[in-house]
């Protein structure tokens, strides 16, 4: 199978396949998108598939500001058949520590500035906004009610849908093996199954962009992180909002099929490409959960998985051209928050792609930050 | 679903109540991957975790593509094996 294509997309989670669409719907020509397995086998399909415009910088809140914006007319821009199963029910944040009350002032701060609609609850608005919840300890918290929840998968197959009606070709099965390049300008790219000449080609392969990257001979600045994740069997609608805490290191959501979804962090994880999941996990979870969420207890735990963030030092992601090859791009290093964001990141990236000035500014986002040291630490990542 | 009296519905996947004519729509769409058939329809995402819906999913597949039954991938089956309660898995760790 050789062939030809203007642009080479490399990815197909939610990334991959908002940047072909944003493209084609742009009016670009003879797109091409690459999966080695299946849509949504990455991150994506894994994922808490939270969305919240509480960040702590200017750009991730207007990114997922928008963002939001984006989901909430989703399925009619994208003439999606079923449902996204888009959920407003907010996002309530906690506060353990003083530091940590002190950074979330400092964050809505940041916030009302853009016009986010969040605000700073004490303990016992907390409970009234989640009754079941346990308040022992907790020092405040900051809601948004615009915050919420959308399902991965469908949200995926309503981006590649679209995609393919304006003429994107996505091939599942098919594995990149190297980047090609040739006197400072990408070439194409060498899959399982032949070779694909392209002028442009988009890396946004999660974590394995960097050994895409590798083939190259560039370095990019990314670790596999393993987090790991449940679902319980679903129950009645009791709980409104994402409840989160950086403190515990966790995240509990009852996604609108009534499901608890809920995953954790742990900040020893070794950086390794292992997504296997532990009973060790499930231990923990279960353990702080319960404390925090005590009616929770109940719920029967149907399933745990693993999947992997793809981390950047300053745990913010790298958007833009890759310098010293013309025609390559990359959109990964997501750490954590690369759904929430994706409607608004195809769109920038198409724009940039195509030459055209992004509708927000990217340019913080560059890859060249690390080698100039200018990190851009987001503070407010699970 | 179900009180559809024009329609012979039958029930393929009883934790999340899809039928097999929902199924056959998405399989004559080209979705012909179980992983896909699980994430889009949420068939085998329930408790049973596909015990008794794979083999007939895999079936179908099959009888639909031309493909034997025993080059059909399955998808991972993943823990616990049986639905357990948080609160007994929250006990779990001070008896450890
Ligand atoms: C447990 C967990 C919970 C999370 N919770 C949230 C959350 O609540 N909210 C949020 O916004 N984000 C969350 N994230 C992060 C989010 O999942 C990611 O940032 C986002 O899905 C990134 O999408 P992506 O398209 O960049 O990457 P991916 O979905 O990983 O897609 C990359 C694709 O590239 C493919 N690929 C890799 N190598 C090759 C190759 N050589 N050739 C061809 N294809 C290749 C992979 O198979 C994969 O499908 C979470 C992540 C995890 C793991």
């Amino acid at each position: 199978m050789n062939k030809t294509a203007e642009y080479v997309i490399i990815g197909g989670g939610v990334i991959g396949c908002s940047i072909a669409y944003n493209l084609a719907k742009k009016g670009a020509k003879n797109i091409v998108l690459i999966e080695k397995k299946y849509l949504t086998s990455g991150a994506t399909g894994r994922c808490g598939a939270g969305v919240r415009m509480q960040f702590g910088t200017e750009t991730n809140c207007l990114l997922a500001k928008k963002s939001i914006e984006m989901f909430e007319n989703l399925e009619e821009e994208l003439g999606y058949q079923g449902s996204i199963e888009f959920k407003q029910g907010g996002y309530l944040l906690l506060a353990y520590t003083e530091k940590m009350v002190e950074q979330f002032h400092k964050n809505l701060g940041v916030q009302h500035k853009l016009g986010i609609p969040s605000s700073w609850v004490t303990p016992e608005e907390a409970k009234e906004i989640v009754p079941h919840l346990n308040i022992q300890g907790l020092l405040g918290a900051t809601f948004c009610g615009k915050d919420g929840h959308c399902n991965p998968f469908k949200t995926t197959d309503a981006y590649a849908k679209a995609a393919e009606r304006l003429g994107v070709e996505i091939m599942t099965y098919t594995e990149v093996i190297k980047l090609l390049a040739r006197d400072g300008r990408i070439t194409g790219v060498e899959t399982d199954k032949g070779t694909i000449e392209a002028p442009v080609v988009v890396l946004c392969a999660g974590s394995y962009s960097r050994d895409l990257a590798a083939t190259l001979g560039i370095d990019l600045p990314l670790t596999p992180e393993r987090h790991q994740i449940l679902v319980t069997e679903p129950v009645e609608m009791m709980q409104g909002p994402m409840v989160m805490s950086f403190y515990h290191g966790l995240y509990c959501q009852q996604v609108p099929h009534g499901s608890f979804v809920m995953g954790l962090g742990d900040p020893n994880e070794p950086k390794e490409y292992n997504y296997n999941g532990t009973w060790q996990f499930l231990h923990e979870m279960a353990a702080k959960v319960t404390f925090l969420l005590p009616p929770l207890a109940n719920l029967r735990v149907v399933r745990q998985w693993a999947g992997l963030y793809d981390l950047t030092p300053d745990r913010q992601q790298i958007l833009g051209s890759i310098p010293g090859f013309e025609g390559l791009h990359l959109a990964a290093g997501f750490s954590g928050h690369g759904f929430m964001i994706a409607p608004m990141t195809g769109k920038l990236m198409a724009e940039h792609i195509l030459g055209e000035e992004t509708s927000l500014p990217i340019s913080m986002f560059d890859f060249s930050r690390f080698a100039r040291g200018e990190l851009y630490v987001e503070p407010s990542v699970v | 679903m179900c009180d559809d009296k024009n329609k012979d519905l039958t029930i393929l996947c009883r934790c999340e109540d899809i039928t097999l004519e929902e199924i056959r729509e998405y399989i004559n769409q080209g979705v012909t991957d179980l992983e896909q058939l699980k994430r889009l329809l949420r068939v085998g995402m329930g408790p049973c975790q596909g015990r008794t819906c794979t083999p007939l999913l895999v079936n179908e597949i099959a009888k639909a593509t031309g493909r034997p039954v025993k080059d059909i991938p399955l998808t991972v089956f993943r823990q616990p094996t049986t639905a357990v309660k948080l609160g007994v898995l929250a006990g779990g760790i001070n008896h450890e």
